[in-house]
């Protein structure tokens, strides 16, 4: 029984870490431009699907077809930033949101009318056999996405601390009139932050399309992406991956309760929200986030 | 916000009672009157089709007004709203078939239960603005969806309630043309309730709470009280829609109140003009016949190339797809929404040929 709820809890914490990346790119986007994505998840849904049709239809190999997936990613998070987002810089709240939600609909059901609902699996790049991890049974492609996850988060703390593109964002971040009289250009940076944040998401998608096979269950990701950032705080990155794994781990923990105790089903889905609502009650700047938020 | 720079010539007010009428002008309510007229004889010449679109704009307007009020008047933002619609729907379904309550009082009884729901989730409202508040409803979106598929004493749980017809003097009201005009009469009640409000102490204190909460607060106005009054207003129209579509659909389930339809919701007051009654009712009506008029659009390229059997597989994508590039394109193109646009199109026409 125990052993059980320790394969949850690990189960949790691989998920976690996905959530953690995906919130990463959530909070990369929102402290850089004060825009916040409710369409984050249909970016791992395309780049699954980009690079599931690169690898199947068009039989590429798997090398090189990731790197074109992150080419594309990388055009699409430009563009949608200069089309869509760039008039709406200066407009109230909900509107910025209202169109995220847009594009997310947009999105998802265009992805749907060309790819179908189906799960679709990816072909076998790694083995599917389970490998022993300290007397549990671990999937090599989740061993891989926690890899994967880590690698991002090592690569984000080095580009944030030493290149000169991290720089400027973060310059950018903290005051937007500041970092442009210092000759930063700040269309630059949020073109920038989207790109990065749909080619890192699709990055988190393929991995998680390799292990579920790919299908519009993808873009749930994307609302999961809410509690994890509120728990850790908006405008931290820090707080996106712990927030990401306490949910993952809040998730499976949920699973393991409502199985063995209470039977209510579906708490696995459900528990996040209402954590979400508890810490926007007593503590809305989450665990790291800035605490300027205003209470009303 | 709502300009009153369009008043035509000749046009003016000595006291102040006549500035915050109704209707800015006797000829716009002549025509808002004889609008309703029309509307009552609709049914007597339009096909059941037509009569079917005109009762969802009727009942999603109903909801679409109060989120309006929720969203454009007061500043808050909600993405939970089908939510309340759904528990408005079951609501009243359940007075009905569980207590025996007739179901014209159920309607009105399952709009209360409603605003008692939405003053509770409104509490959040109170503390929270913002990004943080859309989050929030939005949670409780999904709080409320789960609750729906659970709670079998109440929905019926995942196999859903059964909700009976209007029935008035032991004569059921079962048909869309007898239904019209129960739909109809609770639009024009409801639409007038909320005009009214708008000109109230307590709507003035809600457009003050969008405009500027520090100064609202530093003239008195108590911001967590309106904050959640306004929730739970909006959750009373939400209500009385839901329980007008559960009453007419005859069953109501789950799966009607996703998030998708809190998005329409939200689509239809951006569409047709935040803040503004009359906008609410156009938004209403481009988001019921958006999806018409994708159909309609597809099966005239149909016709043209001939049956492409992935196009029809899709359509229901489609349909999905063009009411988010909709809230897209207006977003970008005419945030002021269809109302804005009517009015332009109204002083352009008032000086033509000569406007500059």
């Amino acid at each position: 029984m125990s052993n059980l709820l320790f394969q949850l809890i690990i189960n949790g914490l691989i998920v976690g870490t996905l959530y953690g990346v995906v919130a990463m790119c959530f909070v990369l986007i929102y402290k850089s431009t004060q825009v916040v994505n409710f369409a984050q998840g249909e970016f791992l849904l395309i780049g699954a699907w980009t690079c599931w049709w690169l690898v199947t239809s068009m039989q590429l190999p798997f090398w090189l077809a990731f790197p074109m997936t992150f080419a594309f990613m990388m055009v699409f998070g430009i563009v949608l930033q200069m089309v869509v987002l760039r008039p709406l810089i200066g407009e109230p709240v909900i509107s910025v949101i209202m169109v995220t939600i847009g594009l997310s609909i947009f999105f998802q059901a265009v992805m749907k009318s060309i790819f179908g609902v189906w799960p679709q699996p990816f072909p076998e790049i790694f083995p599917m056999k389970s490998v022993d991890v300290f007397g549990l049974a671990v999937q090599p492609a989740y061993l891989m996405s926690l890899v994967v996850s880590l690698v991002i988060m090592v690569a984000f703390a080095w580009f944030f601390k030493y290149s000169r593109m991290g720089l400027a964002m973060r310059a950018t971040a903290f005051n937007q009139q500041v970092a442009q009289s210092l000759g930063i250009s700040v269309k630059n940076v949020f073109a920038m932050a989207w790109a990065i944040s749909a080619m890192v998401s699709a990055l988190a998608g393929v991995v998680v399309g390799m292990v579920n096979g790919v299908s519009s269950a993808l873009s749930f990701f994307g609302i999961k992406v809410f509690p994890a950032v509120i728990v850790g705080g908006l405008d931290s990155i820090i707080g996106a991956i712990i927030g990401g794994l306490i949910i993952g781990v809040l998730e499976n923990v949920a699973e393991y309760v409502d199985g063995q105790w209470l039977h209510l089903g579906n708490l696995y889905t459900v528990a996040p929200f209402y954590v979400l609502v508890i810490i926007l009650m007593i503590k809305p700047y989450g665990l790291f986030g800035t605490k300027t938020i205003e209470r009303v | 916000m709502i300009s009153s720079s369009l008043i035509p010539c000749g046009q003016y007010k000595t006291s102040y009672a006549a500035d915050t009428t109704i209707f800015l002008t006797p000829a716009s309510r002549n025509w808002c009157i004889l609008g309703i007229i029309l509307a009552a004889c609709a049914p007597l010449v339009l096909s059941n089709y037509l009569l079917a679109l005109l009762i969802q704009i009727g009942y999603y307007g109903i909801a679409a007004l109060g989120l309006n009020i929720l969203v454009g008047s007061t500043g808050q933002i909600s993405l939970g709203h089908a939510a309340f619609f759904g528990f408005g729907a079951f609501a009243s379904a359940w007075l009905n078939n569980t207590f025996g309550v007739p179901v014209l009082l159920s309607i009105p009884l399952a709009g209360v239960m409603t605003t008692l729901l939405g003053l509770l989730f409104g509490i959040p409202a109170g503390r929270l603005k913002g990004l943080y508040l859309a989050i929030a409803t939005f949670a409780s979106q999904f709080i409320l969806e789960d609750f729906f598929s659970r709670a079998n004493w109440f929905t019926g749980g995942s196999s859903g309630a059964m909700a009976n017809p209007v029935s008035l003097f032991g004569y059921e009201l079962n048909g869309d043309k007898s239904f019209f005009y129960v739909v109809l009469a609770w639009l024009v009640v409801m639409f007038i309730i909320g005009t009214n409000l708008l000109r109230t102490r307590d709507g003035r204190a809600f457009v003050a709470v969008r405009d500027h909460y520090l100064s609202a607060e530093v003239m008195g106005i108590n911001l967590t009280k309106y904050r959640i009054l306004s929730f739970g207003i909006s959750s009373f129209y939400a209500g009385i829609g839901g329980a007008l579509y559960g009453h007419y659909l005859g069953f109501v389930s789950a799966e009607g109140f996703t998030i998708l339809l809190s998005i329409q919701f939200l689509g239809m007051i951006i569409i047709g003009g935040m803040g503004s009654v009359m906008g609410t009712l156009m938004g209403t009506v481009f988001m019921v016949l958006l999806p018409e008029a994708t159909e309609g659009a597809v099966s005239a390229i149909k016709h043209v190339t001939g049956d492409i059997p992935a196009l029809t597989s899709a359509l229901a994508y489609i349909k999905e797809a063009t009411i988010g590039l909709a809230i897209v394109l207006f977003l970008i193109f005419e945030p002021d929404g269809l109302v804005h646009r009517w009015r332009l199109i109204k002083s352009y026409w008032k000086l033509y040929p000569f406007s500059y």
